[in-house]
């Protein structure tokens, strides 16, 4: 038997966190919490102090994504864990593992309307995978284990542990728990061994076959086991914007991403493949645009460890439930033992090429001595060597970060997918930065978003953690200035911030390093200055007000109904 | 086409809250739920009965399945299973009401549970279709309340 020893429940908390191998907790003290914090002075545990628990479920989220590891964030009863509801339904959305833990009023206290009482287990009920209010000490030990078991596991996602202060207070014997009571919790993790040879002999059979991959490669480690498919069959990879990193921009078969924004090719590739292999993925909205006219002509495996996610949006004729690493190292194995010409695909590749001659990525520099935008985007990708990590609030500046930087390495692209949460760049470039020191972590954000959260630029001074901004500044909320310059007549309603702050001198005000770039020459500098000072750095970059964001499928239509998919100078040799 | 779910959850506060949020915030619609305990005191059963027209039953198991609270779902096949709600009816009984009222009773093999001057209290068990039958028959003679309490159903046979 372990140990025993007797202690109180906060510490009891701090202890079972460590033998989860929590390494850091991103916090903010309150009333409720204080025993957790006293606590902590005596323990050999990390907490950054965060400046807004928003920023301290994003944090979490950040490290997480960054890492592979679970994120911990922490917070106090009201108003602390209301302020967390936004970072636990993004880390949901997105399938995040994160343990978030609040306090609770005294258990006597529930339901009475107590001060800074709220209904927290309640309240993100519709964004937890799973949640827990822990009225007995006792039960910490294995509550906080299967938390982490939870998060981390099947589909991963957010687990909530709300903790009254009484339970905090209350002694307990602690033992290393290593039970799970989860009597309904079984992910299936191992595909089936005939539906993966299904899917072989498709994949064997297929002369126009894409792959169309998400973070589920991602989250389950699975990047090796699709490079290997891919590269079996020469089989061409398009990812969502959750996936970029599954498969490395800089090969050969990659298309880049697909969907709203995506290459032309990959949504052309989409439309016209007779065998489309969907791993770890969701057919979301803004991937497929009209659901009816999405991928006509193929047959669908489709490959992901959620059952409920299978048939959900479309029906495939190949239904693998399992994690992605397990199935695409099966069939692997399988398409192996086949034999195979590349003359097979030959045509298709030939016309895929044929694509992405025609209709490459492209912009033109402002006249009005502005900067382009997706050239600072450019700019970053040399500067780094496509090599940091990116994180990125939401709007134009993440779309062209998806365009414009070359993703090669699975987490090195940090976003907010599912909810697409503004102000989520900057607390999430701090936990990616905490969770991978040795990483260049740049957050390129939008003067929009970056304001949203702009507070955890003190806690990046706080804790030196030399994260570099990259502001993408046109004084729009871009992206629905864009809609509302493409779909509402030009109507700029609310979306022009007539006023900004001084971004440099707002950066020099918390402690951190401030520049601002106007001219296109100085843009590799200023980064390069920025990534060596070794200090949490701010460049506003001042770009075009009025660019736009293309490609774009609009909202609801197929994917092959793009606007601003050829370039000019296409257009003006037809 | 009309799902029964039979569905082993947890026996845990909050599992009914989580149950009925994700119902709610899938957009589907429960026509009936009954919970109680079952043979094992960790565990209890929900009959959750859902119009398949209206929503694909495979989605709602499945994402039933998701919580984690959720054990075992059986998707019960109407020519195997049986199907039990009950029904209490108070019925309006002055004059010659009262005898008509316990003649139906009698017929659908209701018990009269309460007597009162002005009314009485009738009880009765069977399936779904049984229990409209006769709130038909009783409608003409008064019906002051009705509950019910939801279908409960059991498959047939071992397992």
């Amino acid at each position: 038997m372990a140990p025993q020893s007797r202690m109180k429940g906060s510490e009891a908390i701090i202890r079972a966190l460590q033998d989860e191998g929590c390494d850091v907790i991103f916090g903010y003290p309150g009333g409720v919490v204080i025993p957790f914090y006293d606590a902590l002075l005596d323990a050999d545990l990390r907490h950054v102090l965060v400046r807004h628990e928003q920023g301290a479920a994003h944090a979490a989220d950040g490290y997480a994504r960054a890492t592979g590891k679970v994120g911990v964030c922490l917070a106090t009863s009201g108003p602390g864990a209301t302020n967390l509801v936004t970072g636990i339904a993004n880390a949901y959305l997105d399938s995040i593992p994160i343990v978030a833990i609040t306090g609770q009023v005294k258990s006597d206290l529930i339901g009475t309307d107590a001060f800074q009482e709220a209904d927290t287990t309640g309240i993100t009920l519709p964004v937890v995978k799973h949640s827990y209010l822990v009225k007995e000490a006792a039960e910490l030990p294995r509550v906080i284990h299967e938390a982490f078991h939870i998060a981390a596991t099947g589909r991963p996602g957010p687990v909530l542990i709300d903790i009254p202060v009484t339970a905090s207070l209350a002694e307990v014997a602690y033992k290393r728990s290593d039970a799970l009571e989860l009597p309904g919790y079984k992910p299936t993790v191992r595909g089936h061994v005939k539906q993966i040879r299904s899917a072989a002999k498709a994949i064997d059979e297929a002369e126009r076959p894409v792959f169309y991959v998400g973070g589920g490669v991602i989250s389950s480690e699975g990047a090796p086991e699709l490079l290997r498919v891919a590269e079996l069959r020469r089989l061409p990879v398009a990812t969502t914007l959750m996936g970029l990193g599954a498969f490395p921009e800089t090969n050969r078969l990659s298309l880049g991403m697909l969907g709203m924004h995506g290459t032309v090719t990959a949504n052309y590739a989409v439309h016209e493949c007779d065998l489309l292999i969907a791993v770890g993925t969701r057919f979301d909205d803004r991937v497929t645009g009209k659901l009816s006219a999405f991928a006509p002509k193929a047959k669908v495996i489709h490959i992901d460890v959620d059952p409920a996610e299978i048939g959900k949006n479309v029906e495939p004729l190949i239904p693998i439930v399992g994690d992605a690493k397990h199935v695409l190292a099966a069939l692997a194995k399988e398409l192996e033992a086949l034999e195979w010409s590349p003359e097979q695909t030959a045509a298709w590749w030939a016309k895929l090429r044929g694509w992405q001659d025609e209709y490459p990525l492209h912009y033109e520099d402002p006249t009005d001595g502005t900067l382009a935008p997706q050239f600072v985007i450019e700019e970053i990708d040399r500067v780094t060597e496509s090599a940091a990590v990116i994180c990125t609030d939401v709007g134009q500046h993440q779309m062209w970060a998806t365009q414009y930087y070359t993703y090669a390495f699975p987490r090195q692209w940090i976003s907010s997918g599912g909810l697409g949460t503004m102000g989520f760049g900057l607390p999430s470039s701090i936990g990616a930065k905490v969770g991978r020191p040795d990483a260049t972590v740049i957050d390129i954000s939008g003067d929009g978003g970056f304001q949203m959260t702009v507070q955890e630029l003190a806690t990046a001074v706080n804790y030196d953690v030399p994260v570099v901004v990259a502001i993408i500044n046109n004084r729009y909320l871009g992206m629905v200035r864009q809609w509302q310059d493409l779909f509402w007549n030009k109507r700029y309603s609310q979306t022009h911030f007539e006023r900004q702050p001084d971004f440099k001198m707002l950066a020099e005000a918390y402690g951190a390093v401030g520049m601002a770039v106007t001219d296109k020459d100085q843009v590799a500098d200023a980064l390069r200055e920025a990534i060596a000072c070794g200090r949490p750095a701010v460049i506003d970059f001042n770009v075009a007000a009025e660019e736009n964001v293309y490609p774009m499928v609009p909202a609801g239509s197929s994917i092959t109904e793009m606007i601003g998919g050829v370039a000019p100078r296409r257009r003006k040799k037809s | 086409m009309k799902h029964t779910l039979s569905v082993l959850v947890e026996n845990k506060p909050g599992v009914l809250t989580r149950v009925a949020g994700l119902f709610a915030r899938r957009g589907f619609n429960i026509e009936g739920l009954a919970v109680g305990p079952s043979e094992d005191p960790r565990l209890s059963r929900m009959t959750i009965t859902i119009d398949g027209a209206e929503h694909p039953i495979d989605q709602v198991t499945k994402q039933l399945h998701k919580l984690i609270n959720v054990v075992k779902i059986r998707d019960l096949d109407p020519s195997g299973m049986v199907a039990e709600e009950l029904m209490l009816v108070k019925v309006s009984a002055e004059g010659d009401k009262r005898s008509e009222t316990l003649q139906i009773a009698e017929i659908f093999n209701a018990k009269i549970v309460d007597v009162e001057r002005r009314s009485v209290i009738l009880r009765v068990v069977g399936s779904a279709a049984k229990l409209e039958a006769l709130l038909e028959l009783l409608r003409p003679i008064g019906i002051l309340e009705i509950v019910r309490t939801g279908s409960i159903a059991i498959g047939r046979g071992k397992g």
